[in-house]
């Protein structure tokens, strides 16, 4: 780097202004540069060969002569052009030189790949007589088809090396946690060094993604995302890159939740511009890179429910079910729900489930069941239901018809426990709505439901979360500028209120990880104002505001909060750190700033007893981090004090070196002023002068009688 | 030792002890409801957002300067008007007032700087200019005087020395010394040590130092540590020997005016458009906010319009004071350091007195 650095400098470049992205070297020059990418001449002549991808090659066709050789190619282009734009000149169909007949084969060149790569989808196999089915190819293809080998060779088996220890991270001595920020075009990670007060720098990249950066559901990978693909990164000591899945233009990526498998999502503008885009989805898997299925379409066969959303698409299409396993995966159409599982990557049974009209389904973040919404239908003489599928089975498990329901929202208990269904009816008049609860608990025997209201059911619920592997929610509600939040508990088979906080300035719910505190956030409107709240004790541990903050988050172990202003703001971009209990730790401000994340972790292999024992033991165990904690601050304090005294000792330097320079040009000032002696604003005094003021004088005749 | 946070909010003061304890690592929070609460004075005589600040010597008057045409001059202590100087054509940017009380240097976007009788408010000379004159700075002695001019219509800025006459009679419009090179507006140009140099930053975000005897370039700054925007503002020390300057970087840096090292840094989330140093206590004071055009309209907190207090040594962030209604554009402390005013977007000047609490913030 010192070298670009040199080189830069000769020729007047300011190399933080320059986007790396941007710079094209002409082949096979590398400026005595060295890429850093150790496979990237590979990649390339993989994914690019030299823009010919969207040329198609048309095997099968009939041999005609030349007579013939215009109606032929009319018949072909009409086929091909039916698919897409050819370009002007795009169709070449060779001929002998001697005879002038066709060899039976022709190059098609459209606008795009994507075209290209349907075409061949659609035309392969194509009949054109009973004698000519079509053989198409993506012309990019056929030098790999002409270099496969007559002969078969047996594959050569690479002997084992162990990988490295991708979770490297979860053994820090500390305990700290690791988060990505992404800000201008760097990506960075960094520990968070609570103790110290203080990030710890892991690694930094600048245009290490393209658009975003995501970690991958239990924190083993970071992914990012490319023009070309997306790309995974992690590793013991560094990040390097451990797998590519090429995507071209992808757009959006999932991880499924036990990050088993990737998906990728792209959205293709149309040559035609009456098409509907075409989305492609690619499913991967992670650690060999393979595409294990891939799905393509018009957008509109994507698109459902209809609001929200990426391009009338509702990320993500496919949901992730059956728990940490990533056996099942589903996506909702038209009228139906197809569920697939991963063994074979096909839809169960080879049917989808109908469901007419289904609005929105979800998974139990547990077990493969997901819950159902369909409603009302004809006018209201079919109510609305909410149902329990499970998977494999496809069976109903439990059933439950809603009436005059205008809308329905489904909350998972992250444990799977309990569903709970919000439920906005209309009132008799249909002018207004109101809000009740359908409670389901899945554990118990027959699914019982149990139905229940705010104390208030005019109330307009704002927000509602559960309490993370608890029994505890929490519901922000109320019309008046400032509303209520209240927290409730489903334990002991009915829902019972626990408290009610009046007039708080929130609008979003934020529960630690490991339950029991929970911020009360008013964002946006509320301008950041934060309530660390324990339910516990039903008491405010602290209030605090991060102005103009957008995004909270816990760290994965619930012992700190990232709340963070992000570039939809000019100013204040950044992030702070604060306690569980409200304690600002530090702040840092960064210009740009688009993400923060922290990594998550797998979970604990604590088992619950154990669990239970080092909580009753806690001050067994804390006493070794107390006396840590006790060096640490002890060894701040002092690095604190040395710092300060050392910044004084500088700082007099400067005011002894200014006061011997005021004294020696004395003469000379004077003379400036002509004269005037003193320079008496240098020392000024403060005096109290007390200054008497007649205000009024008046006299009176006093009569002596 | 110790980090103190100073919150004046419309009026009311409220002071916050952040102490270090030795014993924890986190800070510890005290709260101290100050006795006495001194209520800052609003003052509204401008029309349009105010651009300067200036107190004169004694700390008896305050000068103000703002979009619309007349200066004016009010009594630093109880913020009564005392008077106006009515004479420019265009928005006022800058002002300085004679050791003595007796001129004023007004610089203007009507192509003029002009001298003004203070007591009287009559105008003694006009400095004409082919483009908007910017910033004004009377020389140790008033002597002379610094005026900028803007780029315009093809001319590029410049920074015009002009001696001041005792008798106004005697006054000349010529140029002793005129400087040019900088690229875009030059924001600020003040005297440095003995009236031997000319400290001058603006758009170009560099500080340089002229020297007056000449007219060369005598440094620019280290640009690995300079702003890396616009230099908004610039406020000389009492004896002149270090300066502070402000920029839309979102930082203020303070130099030292002989050598041009760069001493101090403070960071802050906005943009600053102005600076101010204590004479008292080792403090210093950022305004600021954002582009005028992109202040929201419906909260004024959106903006955050708060004057803050930094340690000077230190660089920490101490405490602030908000009210402004819109960015702060000027700022100014009192020579005796007992009050400072603040001048905003808004069209108000805001004169605060601190509260006895203040002084007993504990420095290192």
């Amino acid at each position: 780097m010192e070298d670009i650095r040199a080189e830069a400098l000769r020729f007047n470049i300011d190399l933080s202004t320059v986007d790396w992205n941007a710079v094209r070297l002409p082949p096979g020059e590398d400026a005595g540069i060295k890429s850093d990418d150790e496979d990237l001449n590979e990649e390339d002549s993989l994914e690019f060969d030299a823009g010919f991808g969207n040329i198609i090659v048309v095997d099968n066709l009939p041999v005609v002569p030349r007579e013939k050789f215009e109606k032929l190619e009319g018949v072909v282009r009409k086929i091909y052009s039916q698919i897409g734009v050819i370009k002007e000149n795009g169709l070449w169909m060779p001929v002998e030189e001697d005879t002038g007949k066709t060899r039976g084969y022709c190059f098609i060149e459209y606008n795009t790949p994507q075209e290209a790569e349907l075409a061949k989808e659609k035309t392969n196999g194509y009949k054109l007589d009973r004698a000519h089915i079509f053989a198409v190819n993506m012309f990019d293809e056929i030098e790999k088809f002409m270099k496969v080998p007559d002969e078969w060779a047996p594959p050569e088996i690479k002997p084992y090396t162990p990988g490295e220890n991708l979770q490297h991270w979860l053994t820090d001595e500390k305990g700290r946690d690791q988060f990505v920020i992404r800000a201008g075009s760097d990506t960075e990670v960094l520990w968070n060094d609570a103790r110290q007060v203080k990030a710890d720098p892991v690694y930094k990249r600048p245009f290490w993604t393209e658009s975003f950066v995501q970690w991958s559901p239990l924190g083993t990978y970071l992914a990012t995302v490319h023009r070309q693909g997306a790309a995974v990164w992690g590793g013991a000591s560094t990040f390097n890159r451990l797998m590519r899945y090429a995507h071209p233009q992808v757009k959006l990526i999932d991880f499924s939740p036990g990050e088993k498998y990737l998906v990728t999502y792209s959205s293709h503008e149309p040559s035609n511009p009456r098409d509907t885009h075409r989305v492609v989805l690619n499913i991967f898997d992670v650690r060999t890179g393979k595409v294990m299925r891939d799905f393509k379409g018009s957008a509109d066969e994507f698109a459902i429910g209809g609001t929200g959303g990426f391009t009338g698409v509702s990320w993500p299409v496919f949901r992730w079910g059956g728990g940490k396993e990533d056996k099942y995966f589903a996506r909702m159409g038209k009228n139906v729900i197809s569920v697939y599982e991963t063994e074979t990557f096909s839809l169960i049974d080879k049917k989808s489930i109908k469901v007419e009209n289904v609005m929105d389904f979800s998974w139990s973040p547990t077990d493969p069941i997901f819950a159902l919404f369909v409603p009302e239908l004809g006018g209201g003489n079919q109510p609305a239901r909410v149902s329990l599928f499970q998977i494999p089975s496809k069976e109903e498990l439990r059933q439950k018809n809603l009436f005059s329901v205008s809308d329905c929202k489904m909350y998972w208990q992250s444990n799977g426990e309990y569903l709970a269904v919000k439920v906005d009816r209309y009132t008799k008049t249909k002018k207004s709505t109101y809000t009740g609860f359908e409670l389901f608990r899945i554990k118990e025997r027959d699914i019982p439901i149990e139905v229940f209201e705010l104390d208030n059911k005019n109330d307009k619920v704002i927000s509602f979360a559960w309490e993370p592997k608890g029994h505890r929610f929490a519901v922000i509600h109320g019309d008046n500028p400032r509303p209520d939040v209240s927290f409730y508990s489903v334990k002991g088979g009915k829902v019972s209120k626990l408290t009610t906080l009046k007039q708080k300035q929130s609008n979003a719910l934020f529960w630690s990880p490991g339950g029991r505190f929970i911020i009360l956030a008013g964002l946006k409107g509320f301008n950041g104002q934060l309530e660390f709240y324990n339910v516990d004790e039903c008491e405010t541990m602290a209030t605090a505001e991060h102005f103009m903050a957008t995004d909270i988050e816990w760290d994965p172990t619930g012992r700190y909060v990232a709340t963070s202003v992000t570039s939809v703001h000019e100013m204040e971009n950044g992030f702070n750190i604060w306690s569980f209990n409200g304690k600002l730790l530090y702040r840092i401000l960064k210009d740009h700033f688009f993400q923060f994340l922290w990594r998550p972790r797998p979970p604990s292999f604590l088992s619950p007893e154990k669990e239970e024992e080092i909580a009753k033991n806690l001050k067994k165990y804390s006493k070794k981090y107390d006396v840590q904690d006790q060096d640490i601050s002890v060894l701040l304090s002092e690095q604190d004090r040395e710092k300060r005294k050392q910044l004084k000792e500088d700082w007099e330097r400067w005011v002894n070196e200014w006061k011997k320079y005021h004294e020696e040009e004395k003469t000379e000032r004077q003379m400036l002023r002509d004269g005037e002696a003193s320079d008496v604003e240098e020392e000024y005094e403060a005096k109290e002068v007390e200054v008497e003021e007649l205000l009024d004088v008046s006299e009176e005749v006093i009569q002596d009688m | 030792m110790g980090k103190t946070n100073l919150l004046l909010n419309d009026g009311q003061l409220l002071l916050l002890l952040l102490r270090r304890s030795k014993s924890s690592s986190f800070l510890q929070l005290n709260f101290r409801q100050s006795k006495a609460k001194m209520r800052p004075i609003l003052m509204k005589g401008h029309e349009r957002p105010l651009t300067f600040l200036k107190y004169n010597r004694d700390g008896d008057l305050l000068f103000s300067c703002a979009k619309d045409h007349t200066p004016t001059v009010w009594f630093a202590d109880n913020g009564e008007r005392l008077g106006t100087y009515a004479g420019h054509n265009g928005a006022v940017w800058c002002c300085d007032v004679s050791r003595d009380s007796t001129r004023l240097i007004t610089g203007s976007a009507d192509q003029s700087a002009k001298l003004w009788d203070v007591q009287s408010g009559t105008q003694l000379f006009t400095f004409s200019f082919d483009s908007p004159a910017r910033a004004v700075d009377f020389a140790v002695g008033d002597k002379l005087a610094v005026i900028t001019t803007d780029p315009f219509m093809g001319l590029t800025s410049a920074i015009h020395v002009k001696r001041i006459a005792a008798d106004p009679d005697d006054q000349v419009g010529d140029s002793v010394l005129v400087l040019k090179g900088p690229q875009g507006r030059i924001n600020r140009a003040v005297w440095g040590p003995l009236n031997k140099t000319i400290i001058s930053a603006g758009e170009d975000a560099v500080v340089r130092i002229w020297d007056t005897e000449t007219g060369k370039l005598l440094q620019e700054n280290d640009k690995e540590v300079g702003h890396k925007k616009t230099v908004t503002s610039l406020a000389k020390s009492t004896d002149g020997s270090h300066f502070l300057t402000g920029s839309l970087d979102k930082s203020a840096k303070l130099w030292d005016s002989r050598s041009l090292t760069l001493i101090k840094t403070y960071f802050t989330e906005r943009p600053v458009n102005a600076v101010a140093m204590s004479p008292l206590l080792n403090h210093v004071v950022l305004g600021g906010g954002q582009d005028a055009s992109a202040v929201t309209t419906t909260d004024h907190r959106a903006g955050k319009f708060e004057a803050k207090f930094y340690d000077k040594i230190l660089q920490e962030e101490i405490g602030g004071v908000k009210g402004h209604f819109g960015p702060i554009n000027a700022l100014a402390f009192n020579p005796d350091g007992k009050s400072f005013s603040s001048g905003g977007e808004d069209g108000y000047v805001r004169l605060h007195h601190f509260d006895p609490d203040y002084f007993k913030i504990p420095s290192i």
